[in-house]
């Protein structure tokens, strides 16, 4: 309509793209920076990961070795130790949801419905601090806290009368041991969400459910639990798209000769097999990794399909 | 609201009830930080013969006498202050260079580099091909290993970008613009100290990151005298935890396994120590971040 009677409308759009690249010169000076940056520390690396794909010699390089084809993923997927690290991968990350999904929800709603403002002030401040805590320490924390001669664990076993045990020796204790310190670690930080979420709910929801004679028990069934379910749901999908993603340090600083059977997981394999074996592989160690980042990236982009279908709320 | 002789008898049981679960739930988190701290406080013979639960037994400073007298911890110590304090300052200004041009809607390409940044959080090339590139750049072993790969934490960027699209309004860029105000100009002078809040987030952010960063030390440094606290850390608390039991000489071991046990109470508090003094105050500030981030940019 009207439109087409501005100027711009009639140059070729080339050209407005570049008169407008020439107005904002300054701002792709201002980015420059970032983007060599991401370019080297991210993107170079992804070139690098071709090696999964050839037998990496350093005298050659990465583009001048030799190409295998497909070699080293056979080697893993054939090796004995693919189930047992996928496995455990798989057990820990959905252990890990199960547990730690629903305790900030519970938490949240529970702050959210006590009258006592100080007392609401005082959980969530204590509750969010072991989030600050680096893994090492917390790892450390465990390990003392577990320690068949001096940990707390051990000494109240005594005083119950049961026997002594050492915890991070036994593989099938590993997985809980993992998660539910990691719960006592995120649970109070996870609830920040869901309290924003809680406190953005109508207030007026909740004065016409207490005229009509609801208790604070149906106010949190009818009103707060409908108003995180968009929230919680997102939050789900996201980390279920993340199961292949449990972070290497943690499982690693746990680990001892005694549990690896329940603990070695994919990224600490890759670790062992390319950078701490004295016959260091580095094409098969790139080609777990590369495996392993192949399925995360297929269950993220799924999960982000299945979230814009549900709730037409998407990562992009 | 505030009386509770209004509430109803099963509102009354509901409280009673939720207060105590938050009671429980508040008692499992400080528990173990409070026995941490009174271990730290009391005797070698005290810790490792169980004495201690919620209050120091035999007041003593020898656990942190034993932390400051070790100097791989005085170093390590030394070694995070300085990638904390250097690296926060690059991370800082490395995420405005790249957050305030993609929060820019008149910016061309911004679709596209926005995509470039977000797509290295859901992948990226694994462990070994970015050693290979630290080797290739002949940055292993030294301090730059530290602050320049992590210089962009993606995450933060979004969110420094949602906070100048939502708080730094078009009409103040066009009231600039037409007192001929440039980019850089605008970027230094009006939107950076417009927005101290989100500056402030992501500074906090980082400086936990680095404090806590163990990863990128753990691969890339092998020389002790570069290594940050937490791969002290993990010598002190994590290893010598499986070393212990292959101490096989009780009667000198007792003691200086006793100061060991002592020492390790301590030095948790000491490498804390710097993040709880600050998070009572900027609390919300972190609080913050995490609700910009929920908001979709």
């Amino acid at each position: 309509m009207g439109e087409s009677k501005f100027p711009e409308r009639q140059l070729p759009k080339k050209n407005m793209t570049l008169s407008n690249i020439k107005k904002n010169y300054q701002l792709y000076i201002i980015i420059l920076l970032p983007l060599i940056w991401l370019v080297v520390f991210r993107y170079y690396p992804m070139y690098g990961a071709q090696i999964a794909f050839k037998k990496y010699s350093s005298s050659k390089g990465i583009w001048g070795s030799t190409w295998v084809g497909l070699k080293n993923f056979n080697r893993f997927f054939s090796s004995y130790q693919f189930s047992r690290v996928l496995t455990n991968t798989l057990v820990i990350s959905f252990y890990q949801l199960l547990a730690g999904f629903p305790i900030p929800i519970i938490l949240a709603l529970s702050l959210n419905s006590t009258l006592k403002n100080r007392y609401k002030k005082l959980v969530q401040f204590t509750t969010y601090m072991p989030h600050f805590i680096s893994t090492v320490v917390l790892v450390g924390l465990v390990l003392q806290f577990l320690s068949p001669r001096v940990g707390v664990m051990n000494m109240i076993f005594g005083v119950l009368g049961w026997e002594k045990m050492d915890f991070m020796a036994k593989p099938e204790l590993f997985k809980s041991i993992y998660v539910w310190t990691g719960v006592w670690q995120n649970a109070g930080w996870g609830t920040i969400i869901y309290m924003a979420t809680l406190a953005g709910i109508d207030p007026q929801l909740h004065e016409a459910a207490i005229i009509d004679g609801a208790s604070r028990f149906q106010r949190i069934r009818f009103i707060d639990i409908p108003g995180i379910i968009p929230t919680a749901v997102i939050l789900l999908i996201i980390n279920t798209g993340r199961v292949m993603n449990i972070g290497f340090e943690k499982v690693f600083l746990m680990q001892n000769d005694l549990n690896i059977s329940s603990s070695e997981i994919i990224s600490t394999y890759v670790y062992k097999v390319g950078l701490a074996s004295s016959m260091a592989d580095f094409s098969y160690a790139t080609a777990i990794g590369l495996f392993r980042a192949m399925i995360n990236l297929l269950l993220i982009i799924l999960v982000n399909q299945i979230a814009k279908k549900l709730s037409k709320t998407s990562l992009w | 609201m505030n009386s509770t002789a209004r509430l109803s008898k099963a509102d009354r049981k509901f409280h009673i009830i939720n207060n105590s679960f938050l009671a429980i739930a508040f008692a499992l988190v400080s528990l173990p930080i409070v026995y941490i701290i009174s271990s730290s406080f009391s005797s070698p013979d005290a810790v490792i013969s169980g004495k201690v639960w919620l209050w120091p037994v035999d007041f003593s400073l020898e656990g942190y006498k034993a932390v400051f007298e070790n100097s791989q911890i005085l170093t390590g110590y030394a070694n995070t202050i300085f990638y904390t304090v250097t690296g926060t300052i690059i991370n800082i200004f490395m995420t405005i260079f790249a957050a305030y041009p993609l929060s820019r809607k008149d910016f061309n390409g911004r679709n596209l580099f926005m995509f470039l940044f977000t797509f290295t959080m859901i992948f990226n090339g694994g462990i070994i091909p970015n050693y290979l590139l630290m080797r290739d750049l002949g940055i292993l072993n030294t301090r730059w290993v530290m602050i320049i790969p992590g210089a962009i934490g993606v995450y933060n960027v979004i969110i420094t970008r949602t906070y100048y699209q939502t708080q730094i309004s078009t009409e103040i860029l066009d009231a600039a613009r037409i007192d001929g105000c440039s980019d850089f100009r605008f970027m230094f002078h009006i939107v950076i100290p417009l927005s101290k809040a989100i500056t402030a987030v992501i500074a906090l952010f980082y400086a936990v990151q680095h404090w806590n960063a163990f990863f990128q030390a753990f691969i890339y440094l092998s020389k002790q005298e570069l290594f940050p606290l937490q791969i002290i850390l993990r010598d002190i608390l994590v290893l010598n935890s499986i070393d212990a039991s292959l101490i096989d000489d009780p009667e000198l071991m007792a003691a200086k396994q006793g100061l060991a046990d002592l020492l390790k109470y301590s030095l948790i508090i000491v490498a804390s120590l710097p993040i709880w003094c600050v998070y009572p105050f900027v609390q919300k500030f972190f609080v913050k971040g995490v609700m910009i981030g929920a908001i979709k940019g």
